[in-house]
């Protein structure tokens, strides 16, 4: 039997088909996964059943029955809860706060009530959350455990959860899938959003695949494979090897020694990390977002100060005598050939320009090589034509705002652009953060041309399996400090993801 | 001893005019609006109570006190609600930039307040000016008995029913903001609308509901000031607009509180008059103790962004126009 039933749905956002004709059922009881790559419509269609969006065109049947969701609280009342990717919380409330928002207006607000049900859903699906807690204290998973009991809390039967498991370490996806079980056990239908096949392939029923806004069919998990999928997804063959060159030749490039760093609030963020780093090498970068991989970029760029003690010693190409970077300024240390390439959550809040055009995207890197106090644009604007051309950025032209880009063609301008200046050291955060499997594919691809060129690269990732097919070693960040550097090639996935969140003691050395 | 109660009754009388400014605009802010047409919403609550009541005294031999003070309240509520519906439809249902049609009300509102008082003025003689005698007095009437007994009686008990009637308000729209559903529906459209749209809450109903009335709260600061402030009479000398900025300071000070804008009123309007108390001020130095409240709003803003603690920040959404379909 259906629970939800797509017939023809399509919407449009100005002249963009999110979705087009889009027809398919989900059963009750079911686990469905929900797959596409990034802008293949996933989120827009959930939105639709949740009441955020409303088609133009096509109907939704629930149970069999014609419904029309013309808002979130239409959705509730027929069971249907979406959590959605940016957590719909308000971090000043607690969570018995955000439970109750906007239900029930004119009931007390009793806060010890609303605790005692938070309880008794926590036992049944074996959750842990503090009634009491600000959501401003929360970890992240904390977070989505509190968003999926408060959707329970409003009586779903239909869960909608939008990319999970992005933010989670293994472990904790591992125990979230479980309880995803136990909801089924429990007779709810879940539908799940992801890209992720691996995660498809353990926790689903079913996938129901979508591209480019189009549905193209579901497959019995049991009989799906990854490559089987990612066809499906992409509409090609895509090699998911990612390929890890061996060089020979490694030279020292960075000696990093006791490096700590002081974030705005006073906070230690980094403690005491020291790593080489050598040329011809990707090392690795892992670590549940927030534990210091931004910082310690950052402090290495000369953008963060580094605290007293620790050094940061860059040998450079062709001299003898090492360079001590602390100290420098960015611009001095960029001039060297350390280049940091780092993609902000919000792609165009850092790096680049949203109402500037290619061109003059490019020329913030290298604004004062102009004429006396004129800008010159030639060399800016060949760049900028070169790497529209090399990376297969979809633009109207180099003059176009950046703006209007799609997200993966303005992450292409970004890291084209730190490629470009032929650096020494690459440093690249999030390179491929919201960019599809061919583009991703694209990115790393340019990371191990950079990686054969000598240069020594960075790459802090949030996905681990890509970290542990492209990375030669890993450095494992937690709470700041560093739990470890592994070996890239016999590194368990399950070592990491144990690093991401206990700090480990060092061999023979009896750490508590 | 003497000194102390005056400046007391001063600080406090003061004091109320502000705070009925800034529980207004407590209530605004939560919703997510940062309106700093304050000041033009209390020049419009003022001349509107002015204007009505010198009709309707004009109108009978008469007048009774109490109706009086209903027509100017009322009169009062919907001329400073129809400012807030004005920016409410500017920057919600337009989306119109929200310091922009602020500062715009301001303007509006002080210019038509002086032009209708201008008129009053005239309309009151060539060589007086505007009087409601009859509200004024209703307004500044007294506890009899217990006003005058006492260092207690004149520091708490001297005062019209206005006084008493800003600490219920900040106190009734403190309980709704923090132990009610729907005060914690509406702070959560000030926090993070895309939530409150999640969960089903009405965005714009609860912005414009909150604008408006808080609005009209913010008026009857204007009709305090005019009635009871300078008795019933009509000054085109831009106090009223002084007063409606320290009002938005004022919303700073407390943190968006309205629990601890009751003691802040009364302690920027001691701050504001201690140079009247303080012995051998010039005029010179007068000017700079009129800055005190403002200094102290700079202050609190520098600790409690010092203090980063999450639970002072402003709402998180302020002054941010809110689109549903945004990708």
């Amino acid at each position: 039997m259906a629970a939800i039933t797509f017939e023809h749905i399509s919407k449009r956002f100005g002249s963009v088909n999110a979705n087009s004709d889009v027809s398919f059922s989900v059963n009750k009881g079911e686990i469905l996964a929900l797959l596409g790559e990034n802008g293949s419509g996933k989120t827009t269609l959930m939105n639709m059943l949740s009441g955020i969006y409303y088609p133009d065109e096509g109907r939704i049947l629930v149970d069999d029955k014609p419904v029309s969701i013309r808002g979130p609280r239409e959705a509730y009342a027929l069971g249907i809860g979406m959590v959605h990717q940016h957590f719909k919380l308000v971090d000043v409330f607690t969570a018995a706060e955000n439970l109750v928002v906007g239900l029930e207006p004119d009931k007390k607000l009793d806060r010890k009530e609303i605790a005692a049900d938070i309880k008794e859903i926590c036992d049944k699906y074996k959750f842990d959350v503090n009634p009491d807690k600000k959501v401003y204290d929360m970890s992240v998973s904390e977070k989505q455990t509190l968003e999926i009991v408060k959707v329970l809390y409003r009586g779903a039967n239909i869960l909608i959860l939008d990319e999970p498991t992005a933010v989670l370490t293994p472990q904790e996806t591992e125990r979230l899938f479980n309880v995803l079980r136990n909801m089924k056990q429990d007779g709810k239908t879940v539908i799940i959003i992801t890209h992720k096949l691996h995660e498809v392939l353990s926790i689903s029923d079913r996938v129901a695949i979508l591209r480019k806004g189009e549905y193209i069919e579901t497959v019995e998990t049991a009989e799906a494979t990854e490559e089987k999928l990612t066809e499906l997804m992409v509409g090609k063959k895509v090699d998911l090897e990612i390929e890890r060159p061996e060089i020979e030749d490694k030279k020292l490039r960075l000696e990093v020694r006791n490096l700590s760093c002081i974030n705005n609030e006073g906070i230690k963020i980094l403690k005491d990390i020291s790593f080489d780093l050598y040329g011809g090498e990707i090392l690795g970068i892992a670590g549940i977002s927030g534990n210091g991989q931004k910082e310690l970029l950052e402090a290495i760029a000369g953008l963060n100060l580094i605290e007293e003690g620790g050094s940061v010693k860059y040998h450079q190409p062709d001299t003898e005598d090492p360079v001590e970077l602390k100290g420098m300024t960015p611009r001095r240390i960029r001039d060297l050939g350390v280049q940091l390439s780092f993609v902000p959550e919000d792609r165009l809040g850092m790096g680049l320009v949203g109402s500037m055009g290619m061109t003059e995207n490019m020329m913030l890197k290298d604004y004062n090589s102009g004429r006396g106090i004129f800008t010159s644009k030639k060399a800016p604007k060949e760049l900028a034509e070169k790497i529209m051309e090399e990376l297969e950025v979809v633009t109207p032209g180099v003059t176009t705002p950046v703006r209007r880009l799609s997200g993966g063609n303005v992450q292409k301008v970004l890291v084209g652009r730190e490629i470009a200046a032929s650096p020494t050291v690459l440093m690249t955060a999030y390179a491929v953060r919201g960019l599809d499997i061919n583009t991703s594919y694209t990115i790393y691809h340019l990371l191990n041309e950079q990686k054969k060129k000598g240069v020594a690269v960075i790459y802090v990732g949030e996905d681990l399996d890509v970290l542990l097919a492209l990375c030669d070693r890993i450095l494992v960040l937690c709470g700041g400090q560093a739990n470890g550097i592994l070996d890239g090639r016999t590194a368990d996935k399950q070592e990491v993801g144990r690093r991401m969140s206990v700090i480990v003691g060092k061999e023979g050395e009896g750490h508590e | 001893m003497n000194s102390f109660i005056t400046l007391f009754q001063a600080a406090v009388a003061f004091g109320t005019v502000i705070l009925f400014g800034c529980v207004g605009e407590i209530l605004t802010e939560r919703a997510g609006n940062l309106n700093l047409g304050v000041p033009g919403i209390m020049y419009l609550g003022g001349i509107a109570s002015l204007a009505s009541v010198f009709i309707y005294e004009g109108s009978t031999d008469s007048p009774s006190g109490i109706v009086c003070v209903i027509i100017a309240m009322v009169s009062a509520f919907i001329a400073s609600a129809l400012g807030g519906l004005i920016y409410a439809f500017l920057t919600i249902t337009l989306k119109a930039n929200q310091n922009v049609c602020g500062l715009t009300l301001t303007i509006f509102g002080g210019g038509v307040a002086n032009f209708f008082g201008g008129s009053l003025n005239t309309l009151a003689g060539r060589f007086e000016s505007v009087s409601v005698p009859a509200t004024s007095a209703a307004f500044r009437q007294t506890l009899p008995g217990i006003s005058g007994a006492g260092i207690v009686g004149k520091l708490f008990f001297s005062y019209g029913f206005m006084v008493y009637f800003a600490i219920a308000v900040a106190v009734i729209v403190h309980v709704f903001l923090h132990h009610t559903r729907r005060g914690l529906n509406l702070r959560t459209v000030g926090e993070s609308p895309q939530t409150a749209d999640a969960a089903g809450i009405n965005v714009d109903k609860n912005k414009y509901l909150a604008i408006c009335i808080g609005a009209g709260i913010s008026g009857f600061g204007g009709v305090y000031y005019v009635m009871d402030y300078i008795k019933g009479t009509w000054a085109n000398d831009g106090s009223i607009e002084k007063l409606g900025w320290l009002a938005v300071a004022l919303v700073i000070f407390t943190t968006w509180k309205a629990s601890h804008a009751i003691w802040g009123s009364y302690l920027f309007g001691l701050l504001y008059w201690m140079y009247y108390y303080i012995p051998g001020l010039t005029r010179r130095s007068q000017e700079l103790f009129k800055m005190l409240p403002y200094a102290v709003t700079l202050l609190v803003l520098i600790v409690n962004s010092m203090k980063s603690s999450r639970d002072k920040q402003p709402p998180h959404s302020l002054g941010l126009a809110y689109f549903r379909e945004e990708r």
